[in-house]
């Protein structure tokens, strides 16, 4: 038993509750220590049924110990109650792989990527697949179905009409961008106090963030969502979902009061839905 | 220790409308400390902070706003908020709605002092 293993199972024997069984869990699977995860996992499955991190911790445990069938399960039961979880998406992509279902794999992995687009296990797995998708398209071309070269690009800047949507919110464009759940930007703009265009991967790292405010507030039955603000260290951020499937991120100065946050976030919310209505119209 | 900690936590969770308030490391979600009502599940509170934390960190540092040091979600039946408490520990808490989310911030800045 390695050190690290013994110390997290002692931890785990002073207090049952605690959520260092995920770890451990993991570190026994790693070590090949099948039965032990199993028991490990299934003890913390037992203690915390509603933490999707254990069922995933499971299934990964049983791919491990040759029984797919059943871990494949457990990820689609996972999805049906959490539908961007990205240890579900990413092993059901690696089921899919290891029988040759390279385009259901693909989506899996997008989908995982779409939910956390900073994961690299995900990027290379996905990256895998692509080739191993191309290789076969090359032995056995199918124009209709064309493999993409690279990732679905996220534009850096929205263009046209959506540049000026936030003009008349004091920093304009510089300070509020509007996205969808998928990370993409559908209008706005954020320029950081260097000056660099952080659009794009600020838009990216909010995909999925809704989803978990919605799970989060769920969980600790406070209702709905509403608003989020945050506090940093060199400016302030409002977060709130003017329509369905978009948020809006509206970062000030520190000395912008959250009050007064608020009341711009409102303003530009509506006329932020006024504007995804007459896109959708 | 501990104590020090629970003393901390009391400020905050004497406020008014508070449900529960924890002390939780910030990179697991574990749980350090906790001070809460018998509703509240510490473990997933904790769990759920520091991965939303982590998170809003990732977008707000994109955005050139720096660190995060406090983060506040609103919701229609209470709240969750969450102080930076130096690099490896946030302080938590859960409240009802209505609270005075001022005067708690101020209590869990102070608790963070005490953990640090």
């Amino acid at each position: 038993m390695s050190p690290d293993v013994k110390a997290m199972t002692t931890e785990l024997i002073r207090d049952a509750g605690s959520l260092v069984f995920l770890q451990l869990g993991e570190a026994l699977r790693m070590e090949g220590q099948i039965e032990a995860a199993k028991k490990v996992a299934r003890t913390g499955m037992e203690r915390h049924p509603e933490l999707p991190e254990a069922h995933d911790l499971y299934a990964r445990i049983l791919v491990s110990g040759k029984e797919p069938d059943r871990a494949s399960q457990i990820w689609h039961e996972l999805l049906q109650s959490n539908p961007r979880h990205v240890g579900a998406h990413k092993g059901l992509g690696f089921l899919s792989y290891s029988h040759g279902n390279l385009d259901v794999s693909r989506d899996h992995l997008e989908l995982a990527l779409a939910a956390d687009p900073t994961n690299q296990s995900v990027i290379q797995a996905l990256r895998a697949v692509r080739n191993a998708a191309e290789a076969v398209t090359e032995e056995y071309p199918s124009p209709a179905q064309p493999v993409p070269a690279e990732l679905p690009a996220t534009p850096s800047t929205a263009t046209g009409e959506t540049t000026s949507l936030f003009a008349a919110f004091g920093s304009g464009d510089h300070g509020i961008l509007l996205v969808d759940v998928q990370g993409r930007t559908l209008a706005g703009g954020l320029k950081t106090p260097g000056g660099a265009d952080g659009s794009s991967e600020t838009a990216a790292h909010l995909a999925g963030v809704s989803q978990e405010m919605e799970r989060t507030a769920r969980m600790l039955k406070i209702g709905e969502w509403r608003w989020l603000v945050v506090e940093a260290t060199d400016g302030n951020v409002h977060l709130t979902q003017p329509a369905e499937d978009t948020l809006l991120f509206i970062v000030r100065d520190r000395d912008v009061p959250a009050g007064r946050l608020g009341l711009l976030a409102e303003s530009a919310g509506a006329k932020a839905r006024a504007w995804l209505d007459g896109q959708r119209a | 220790m501990t104590a020090r900690l629970q003393r901390a936590l009391g400020g905050v969770t004497r406020v008014r409308g508070v449900r529960g308030a924890l002390i939780v490391a910030r990179e697991d979600g574990l749980v350090v400390a906790d001070a809460l009502m018998e509703d509240i599940r510490g473990n997933a509170v904790a769990a759920l902070a520091a991965s939303l934390t982590r998170r809003i960190g990732e977008a707000a540092r994109a955005s050139g706003v720096g660190t995060p040091q406090f983060l506040h979600l609103e919701a229609t039946g209470g709240a969750l908020l969450a102080a930076a408490a130096g690099d490896e520990m946030l302080v938590v808490a859960v409240t009802e709605v209505g609270v005075n989310v001022g005067l708690v911030r101020l209590e869990m800045f102070r608790a963070a002092e005490a953990v640090q």
